[in-house]
């Protein structure tokens, strides 16, 4: 058969190579800063900078800007080769690029301005959530393009890996973006409490699945054995490897709430599917390492080797602990420390990030048809990012371990041993252990800056480099003026695709408004809409992201029902549009805040806000001065009531036009509550809006237990 | 918790075209070889004497 001459197209490959070093060195560069935060609070300036805004950018960079363009760097590359084809259509690789990159630059800008919506790690606000599926889409048209338009019949098994990210990927993102929006910049989440608490659970599990796993484990099916040169392994441990990693990870999202409000089957079907994941996952990292069976030696010269090898095996350690994770009595432990921070990061510069510098030392030099520039500097990279890893994680599940230990320890006398801000300084000397471990890791990444700037200095690029390979025997011929349906019946893939995302957003739209919003009818009677003034409150603990510190959520513990009062119940969070039970508890848990020992003055909570140090010596909270100087916007209040109106929260007819009278009153009463503690401060100001939603919260269930058991 | 039925619901979708993309494969011979597959991605660089890719100079 007649060869084709077609090119690879190499440039787009370096456009997302050099977007993932550019945005990794930005987002390790934030972590840095935040984890430094957690030491020198003083470090939070100003409002665009405080750590609860900063942490989601960093989050964001990391998981979307970095591995994001990591994955697609891989995949532009290695698809073509698999493929034996250049990417479908140069235009749409570019509107792919700069797509990705203008989300990126929105995301850096509006996370910091406090424009959120308060779901971790879909933080983005509804107009980004809109641009990154437009963009999602262009890459699945691009990438089935190109695999249908393909010269090799036979698709290689990363290619599998990347049709699974694309499509899951997809459908998380469409499902946990459902949401109501009030403004051109601002939305709710349709969902509510626990209903919201599960999507976002399952869409954040999963989105670890399909975004910072499978991706990858395309990648390491592709590089791994291009850098060693010999083939995977086992090709049939791979294939099993893929469908059974893909057929249970999307069932183990409830392993997140375990203990919480959540129906307890659901939480066992969870950590059931959870438990049986370490079978592919490590049917996984074992088919990687051992690609390098009897070639153990030239992981000791070929520093790019290394670089995968404790790739593969930080997979396999985070593959491991995550099933144990999932456990219940480990759960009871783990939750809300810095112990699951400790895990993510082994996945994140473990799995994640050693890989793409494997794949970056790797590549960059091939695309450039030069050497790379030193070994040694990879080197010193590679001995940087390792020990940087370690000294990041050991001190963390230290801290992680003690800090449980410390919530958890009862005196002699029955009585619970340290308070919570015990807790909080004994933590700082880990936190700076870590952030040392985070300077080593990041000078590493500069250093690979540096080498590949010079790599590409040495080198020249090979915009597109020339392949030759057999076509693919046509199956059909096209006849002309033929019926327009016909044209589709041949492109099953796309017709597949295209179909599931029409369905999604049809079912989804019809769906959630019906029988979502019905079911939201409180389950307990007591608990009743949050007052205007507690609403814009609540809003301001979002945008704030308070969430990333503080849970609320009390677990049936009697460690924590003893420090925070009685377990949360699901029906106490049907009017949460978004739900914000939190993950983490740097700080304590503020479920019942405005309750029982808890219960504070008005004016302590100003002081606290102004100066966290003042009344918690040794705080690591950053100051919120700024909202007693900042006027509440109450021009978004009749939005804001209208749109849960429409999600189902039973206002009364026409409030939404009164609210702001009640707004101002509630306003008074709190100014009036501080005046009388020495505070002088007009209605008005944000900060009173804050205390509002403070004082509000748990008081719903303790008005029952009051009305019933006399407590 | 409706919800939940909302999200397994979609769960079965995915896992079900999951199930059509691995019925589709399996009849369309994708795994009837499952041996040199891993051993062809090795040599898609193509050595042409006006591009010489790298990995041959290495």
């Amino acid at each position: 058969m007649q060869l084709e001459k077609f090119y690879y197209d190499n440039r787009i490959v370096k456009n997302f190579a050099y977007a993932t070093i550019l945005w990794g060195a930005v987002g390790m560069l934030a972590g840095l800063w935040v984890s430094l935060q957690l030491v020198f609070p003083q470090l939070n300036i100003t409002q665009y900078g405080s750590f609860g805004r900063l942490r989601p950018l960093h989050t964001n960079a990391v998981i979307f800007a970095f591995v994001g363009n990591g994955i697609f760097m891989g995949v532009y590359y290695s698809l073509q080769r698999l493929c034996k084809a250049r990417m479908f259509s140069d235009k749409l690789s570019n509107i792919h690029f700069w797509g990705w990159q203008l989300i990126i630059v929105a995301a850096a800008i509006t996370l910091p301005l406090g424009l959120t919506q308060g779901a971790e790690y879909a933080e983005l606000i509804w107009p980004i959530d809109l641009a990154i599926t437009i963009i999602w889409v262009v890459f699945g048209w691009n990438m089935f393009g190109t695999i249908i338009k393909r010269r090799e019949k036979h698709l290689y098994v990363a290619i599998w890996f990347y049709i699974a990210t694309f499509v899951t990927v997809a459908v998380l993102h469409i499902v946990r973006s459902g949401e109501l929006p009030y403004t051109w910049l601002k939305s709710y989440t349709w969902y509510s409490g626990v209903q919201d608490a599960l999507v976002q659970w399952w869409y954040g599990h999963n989105a670890v699945a399909f975004f910072l796993t499978t991706p990858y484990l395309g990648l390491m099916y592709y590089f791994l054995p291009k850098a060693a040169n010999r083939p995977v392994y086992s090709y049939k441990l791979s294939i099993i490897h893929f469908w059974s990693l893909i057929f249970l990870y999307i069932w183990a999202g409830p392993h997140h709430l375990l203990y919480t409000a959540l129906p307890n089957w659901a939480q066992s079907l969870g950590v059931v599917f959870s438990v049986m994941l370490i079978f592919p996952s490590w049917g996984g990292m074992i088919n990687g390492l051992l690609t390098l069976r009897g070639a153990w030696d030239r992981v000791r010269d070929d520093v790019i080797l290394k670089f995968m090898v404790v790739a593969v095996t930080a997979y396999g350690m985070a593959t491991f602990e995550g099933p144990m994770l999932s456990l219940k009595s480990v759960s009871a432990i783990s939750h809300y420390t810095d112990w699951i921070v400790a895990h993510v990061h082994v996945g994140a510069l473990g799995w994640n990030g050693m890989l793409t510098f494997g794949v970056l030392y790797w590549l960059i030099p091939r695309i450039f048809k030069t050497d790379l520039y030193s070994k040694k500097l990879a080197n010193n990279h590679f001995w940087l990012g390792t020990l940087g890893i370690l000294f990041w994680a050991v001190p963390m599940y230290w801290a992680g371990f003690t800090q449980s230990s410390m919530w958890k320890q009862f005196t002699e006398a029955g009585q619970l041993k340290y308070t919570f801000l015990e807790t909080v300084t004994y933590m700082k000397p880990f936190y700076a252990m870590r952030s040392v471990g985070g300077i080593l890791y990041l000078t590493g990444v500069l250093i690979m800056v540096y080498n590949i700037y010079k790599t590409v200095k040495q080198g020249k690029l090979v915009a597109n480099e020339e392949a030759e390979a057999a076509p693919l025997v046509k199956e059909y011929v096209k006849h002309s003026g033929e019926h327009w349906h016909r044209v589709i019946e041949r492109k099953p893939v796309q017709f597949m695709i295209l179909s599931l995302i029409v369905i999604l957003i049809g079912g989804i739209i019809e769906l959630v408004p019906t029988f979502l919003i019905k079911s939201n009818v409180p389950t307990i009677s007591s608990v009743k809409p949050y007052t205007p003034l507690e609403l814009q409150g609540r809003d301001i603990y979002v945008r704030e992201g308070c969430y990333v510190c503080h849970s609320q959520m009390i677990r049936p513990f009697r460690s924590e029902t003893e420090r925070y009062g009685e377990y949360s119940k699901a029906g106490e969070f049907v009017y949460d549009h978004p739900f914000q039970w939190g993950s983490k508890r740097t700080g304590p848990d503020l479920a019942r805040e405005g309750t029982g020992n808890l219960k504070k003055s008005d004016g302590w909570h100003f002081r606290h806000l102004r100066e966290p140090s003042s009344m918690s010596e040794g705080s690591v909270m950053p100051s919120y001065a700024f909202m007693i100087d900042q006027v509440l916007d109450t021009s978004t209040t009749v939005a804001k009531i209208k749109a849960m109106q429409t999600l189902g929260v039973p206002y009364a007819k026409g409030f939404e036009y009164q609210a702001n009278s009640d707004l101002s009153a509630q306003a008074n009463s709190v100014r009036i509550n501080l005046k009388i503690e020495g505070i002088q401060v007009p209605a008005n100001r944000e900060v009173i809006a804050l205390i509002a939603y403070l004082q509000r919260l748990g008081t719903d269930i303790s008005k029952n237990k009051t009305a019933t058991s006399n407590k | 918790m409706s919800a939940l039925f909302l999200l397994i619901g979609i769960s079965i979708l995915v896992a079900g075209s999951f199930l059509v993309a691995f019925l589709w494969s399996v009849r369309n011979g994708q795994f009837d070889d499952d041996y040199t597959p891993s051993i062809r991605i090795l040599f898609d660089d193509p050595e042409k004497s006006d591009t010489t890719s790298s990995s041959k100079k290495k």
